[in-house]
């Protein structure tokens, strides 16, 4: 069974979102998610300050097999993105909640966050696959 | 509905994904596949590959129909168990399947072949041998478990109690009791590929795990003759190209001149009017991994990545291609409407565990 934090939200397509005190909203991918993907070696990451849009393809996480997108879960600007993937992309795998986040990126709409699932939802939105 | 191996309970249990391969529920990985490469690379580990298709060929016509048969000569076997690699070509040069073709006795020999292929190879085989004194039989009755690595023959040597499995060399066979053992695989490292009665299956893999033989699945198996420079059938070969445009020239047997094996006159014209393509190996930095159906931008027009992959143990992007005979060693793989660096080098891009010298110095600059 994966691990779903109770704190973070969630997109159909696996992406967690976190709001941070600044009001930032933090992207990575869900347990869930790493462990269907296999081991990463290689994340391609949106640049900072480039404009994505919610339920768009701004970045890509490789296994050794495949490529796979990843969805922007909010609308906005990206703020920063996690430079030590391009090193230890197995971080994702290993700590996806945690040094394993992709980007940070600042909404255009914070109640667009409201929109994506909780943990609860998640968890049943996984136990379907 | 799709088949089962002899093996399907021990990967369930064993927590495999599985995944459907050419009509099989085979494991595609257990945990981690970078860890199940490892360890093939380093230790031991073994892969389900009862999936493919054991053909045996009887009767006093069967040397002479496989020496019309395959484009590879059985003649160049010497003694009893020795194998031959070699492909299946169609009138125009095309190939129908690579194969692993055994000498068990003078007219007894044994074939591996593809299961993605295996109806058409045996619609094949039986059209084009109808006129030999030769039986053809397919052996569903038996399963396959490849053991690869440096420590896979002291594995099967003690699991098997046959020392004599220590000292085959590479495709040599022998038989021991009711299994067949063969050095040969599909990993780049040392091993045995045993064929064995399917009731036999689920027991010897579990003694081979109890020994600490790691199980692997098709993404392993993957990356591992990938890194190995082992070409798929499907993907870097297929009807559509020769052994000549398939870096398989050293598998086509031209001499003596008087044997007339399928497919000669279209690759004794080809090779006459220059063949026109290569299958390569291709080795980037990073920047992203080029995967199959991938552009490739030479100075001599283009090509395409047959198959790819991040190679664990050379830990970069690694490819094969097939790019015009006359493109230089530098290249462009396009990748997401990026173009990324590309250097031509000659498979294998790891030998005997470690990346080959040569690899790694060819590595492109970003």
């Amino acid at each position: 069974m994966s691990d779903i934090p109770s704190e973070l939200r969630f997109a159909e397509t696996h992406e967690w979102a976190e709001l941070l005190e600044d009001g930032v909203i933090r992207v990575g991918v869900s347990d869930h998610a790493q462990e269907q993907l296999g081991d990463l070696v290689f994340v391609e990451l949106p640049e900072e300050g480039e404009e994505i849009t919610r339920g768009e393809a701004c970045a890509v996480v490789e296994s050794v097999k495949a490529a796979s997108d990843i969805y922007a879960p909010v609308t906005g600007e990206v703020v920063s993105v996690n430079e030590s993937l391009n090193d230890s992309p197995e971080t994702v795998n290993s700590d996806p909640y945690g040094d394993g986040w992709l980007f940070t990126v600042k909404p255009a709409d914070e109640n667009e966050l409201d929109e994506l699932m909780d943990a609860d939802a998640y968890g049943e939105h996984v136990s379907e696959d | 509905m799709s088949q089962k191996t002899p093996l399907y309970d021990e990967h369930l249990a064993a927590g495999a994904r599985m995944v459907e391969f050419a009509g099989w529920q085979l494991p595609i990985r257990y945990g981690s596949l970078v860890e199940e490469h490892r360890a093939v690379r380093e230790r031991a580990g073994m892969f389900d590959v009862s999936h493919m298709t054991v053909v045996d060929i009887e009767g006093p016509g069967a040397r002479d129909a496989l020496r019309r048969l395959l484009a590879n000569d059985v003649d160049k076997i010497r003694e009893r168990g020795q194998a031959i690699y070699g492909c299946m070509l169609d009138e125009n040069g095309g190939i129908i399947d690579d194969l692993i073709t055994y000498r068990l006795d003078d007219d007894f020999y044994r074939m591996v072949v593809n299961a993605a292929t295996r109806a058409a190879d045996l619609e094949w085989i039986g059209r084009q041998l109808a006129d030999f004194d030769a039986r053809i039989s397919e052996r569903d009755d038996l399963a396959m478990i490849a053991v690869q690595g440096p420590e896979a023959v002291e594995h099967v040597v003690e699991l098997l109690g046959a020392p004599e499995v220590a000292k085959l060399k590479p495709f040599r066979s022998l038989v021991h009791g009711d299994f067949f053992v063969a050095r040969t695989g599909y990993t780049g490292e040392d091993g045995c590929e045993i064929i064995l009665p399917n009731e036999s299956a689920a027991e010897t893999w579990r003694r081979l795990r109890e020994r600490g033989v790691v199980p692997c699945g098709l993404g392993a198996r993957d990356s591992l003759r990938l890194e190995a420079g082992l070409n798929l059938y499907g993907q870097d070969m297929d009807r559509e190209t020769t052994p000549l445009e398939s870096n398989l020239a050293w598998t086509v047997a031209l001499e003596p001149t008087d044997r007339d094996f399928i497919g000669r006159a279209a690759l004794e014209r080809q090779k006459q009017a220059g063949v026109p393509r290569k299958l390569v190996g291709l080795v980037l930095s990073t920047g992203g991994i080029p995967r199959q159906g991938a552009r490739v931008i030479t100075d001599a027009g283009d090509g395409v990545v047959t198959s790819g992959g991040f190679g664990p143990t050379v830990e970069r992007p690694v490819a094969m291609a097939r790019i015009p005979a006359a493109a230089g060693d530098d290249v462009q793989v396009e990748l997401r409407g990026r173009q990324l660096p590309a250097r031509v080098v000659k498979p294998p891009f790891v030998r005997n565990g470690k990346p080959r010298a040569g690899v790694l110095d060819e590595t492109p600059s970003e």
